[in-house]
């Protein structure tokens, strides 16, 4: 194994009727690593995985996966790259089992179809049709579609949309054993916790183009630790952050929910907290909910990509 | 669920090509002929037609023993059926939920996916030969042996020439802009295009059917099958469709 990544993308542009949707985004996957692309709806993932997949032809930059153009994938590329789409992409005619043997089919050294089955807890339903299974089992069924050729990279458009939390483990049981197997795998999503528990490194993409790069700890890194807590809406926060030491700030983020942060040189500390509760105490209210912690993927996330709707 | 598979760790490669295109084959194969709408248009209304137009005088067959030029002509509306009609909605559809995207990454390909097809479209076909063939032997039908040759050719022929049209159709229009189309076209072609009816017995039209795949399709089985004899005319009509609907569906056919 090189040191070669898996896939690098490098300055990726596609527009749709005049519109760029990728705008000069580049990344890199390496092998034995889940990489999580993640961004809101519209921020251009899926077509960026599209490119990279050999469906899609980048109107600039360069794909390279494994070393070579998707868009010229011959067999034996093709063989070593597993596919998940968005949209499924399951033939609706023909039985969940008959679909995975299917595929299995065009491999050489598949996977054995009744393990697989089995572990993605598709067994009972092998001999449902496609076109009667739930949103989740086809969910689950396309999974198994993608890896049944033990590929080298995997491409996972949203894996676990619309799953309920038993499915959703399941998945991630299959992709963290793809990592330890040694694949490289690279999956879309909005879901900030399945990106932090999931991704050795993050690629936060927004408006086309890459915002964060990193592994969830070092995204995370030289955001400070913070102290949550709630209590009446409009608190004059003003005082409080003139009792604090200087580089602590406090914000209202939203009504009734107050955030007081440490700044690079100023680690919110023991005093502080003591500070905060005295305040409160001075004011008699009960600090709701009050908790100290690492600010989350989804606070950076928001923090970048803005809070407007979409 | 198991944490660990033995032998899970990477290990792709492709199955070689020809197997691949047989997998794909047998696939849609069966799929096509376990779908009861598919069996509806592929064998049971041809058979019908069959008997029906064996056992009245409804319609005029022109010269020739009745039950060889049912035959024929019924043999031509099968593989219209199948290569045509069922083909353009199944790969409508599939291209409408992403099956030709998802199959186009996997080591079958396009090229694969579509050579599976064709093939399966041919199995089909032979089971369609054999089920009215069936039927009409039994009915004392006595195809003539010379012409066997010829049936093959203009068989392969017309297979091709409404592959391609029902390949353009499905990777041109919405999937149910095909359902419609597809359907249309076969009721449309069955009453007027001189599948069944010779087009010889159409008077004026006739000209016309002639000249459509369904006419040339239906006077080169029965040339064959009837007569003995290769028709050329019909032949060169077919190679002609199926060469511009070729050419049309290569250059418009989207695959998404």
């Amino acid at each position: 194994m090189t040191d070669a990544p898996a896939l690098a993308v490098d300055g990726l542009r596609k527009s749709y009727g005049g519109r760029p949707v990728v705008d000069g985004l580049s990344f890199a996957a390496r092998s034995g690593e889940v990489t999580a692309v993640l961004g809101p709806n519209g921020a251009g993932k899926t077509t960026t995985v599209e490119c990279c997949e050999g469906l899609r032809h980048p109107d600039g930059g360069t794909v390279r996966v494994l070393g070579r153009d998707p868009w010229r994938a011959d067999a034996a590329l093709r063989a070593r790259v597993g596919v998940m789409l968005q949209d499924g992409g399951l033939p609706t005619g023909a039985r969940a089992g008959e679909v995975l043997r299917h595929v299995a089919a065009l491999h050489a050294r598949p996977l054995p179809v009744t393990d697989l089955l089995d572990r993605l807890g598709l067994t009972a339903h092998a001999r449902t049709n496609v076109r009667r299974l739930s949103g989740g089992l086809r969910q689950r069924l396309a999974l198994a579609v993608a890896v049944v050729g033990r590929p080298e990279v995997v491409f996972l458009d949203e894996p676990t949309a619309g799953l309920d939390p038993q499915a959703r483990l399941a998945v991630w049981d299959v992709v963290a054993q793809l990592r330890t197997d040694g694949a490289a795998v690279v999956l879309t999503t909005h879901l900030m916790d399945e990106a932090e528990r999931l991704a050795d490194r993050v690629v936060v993409v927004d408006h086309g183009r890459v915002v964060a790069d990193g592994s969830p700890a070092a995204l995370l890194s030289g955001h400070g630790e913070s102290l949550r807590f709630g209590g009446p809406p409009g608190l004059d926060v003003g005082q409080l952050g003139a009792a604090l030491t200087a580089g602590i700030s406090v914000q209202e983020v939203s009504p009734g929910q107050y955030v007081v942060s440490g700044g690079p040189d100023a680690p919110l500390g023991p005093q502080a907290v003591a500070t905060v509760t005295a305040w409160c105490a001075g004011l008699g209210v009960m600090p709701d909910g009050l908790s100290l912690g690492r600010p989350t993927l989804e606070d950076l996330f928001l923090d970048l990509t803005g809070r407007d709707l979409r | 669920m198991t944490a660990t598979v033995p032998g899970a760790a990477p290990a792709p490669a492709p199955a070689p090509p020809l197997r691949r295109v047989l997998a794909q084959a047998r696939f849609d194969a069966t799929v096509l002929l376990r779908n009861g709408e598919q069996l509806l248009l592929t064998l049971v209304l041809p058979a019908l037609a069959l008997v029906g137009l064996c056992l009245t005088d409804v319609l005029d067959l022109g010269p020739g023993r009745r039950v060889d030029v049912a035959t024929a002509g019924v043999l031509a509306l099968a593989v219209m059926s199948t290569a045509f009609t069922g083909q353009a909605i199944g790969t409508g559809f599939d291209r409408r939920y992403g099956v030709l995207r998802l199959l186009g990454t996997t080591p079958l390909g396009r090229g694969g996916l579509l050579a599976g097809r064709v093939l399966a479209v041919a199995v089909v076909e032979t089971v369609q030969v054999a089920v009215l063939g069936g039927i009409a032997l039994a009915l004392g039908w006595r195809p003539a042996a010379a012409g066997l040759p010829a049936a093959m050719l203009v068989l392969a022929l017309g297979t091709a020439a409404f592959t391609a049209l029902g390949l353009l159709l499905a990777g041109t229009l919405r999937a149910e802009g095909v359902l419609a189309a597809a359907n249309l076209v076969w009721v449309l072609l069955l009453a007027a295009g001189g599948v069944v009816v010779p087009p010889e017995r159409m008077g004026g039209w006739g000209d016309v059917a002639g000249l459509l795949p369904s006419g040339a399709l239906g006077d080169g089985l029965r040339a064959a099958l009837v007569d003995g004899a290769l028709d050329v005319r019909a032949a060169a009509v077919l190679v002609v469709w199926g060469a511009v609907a070729g050419v049309l569906a290569a250059r418009f056919f989207r695959w998404d």
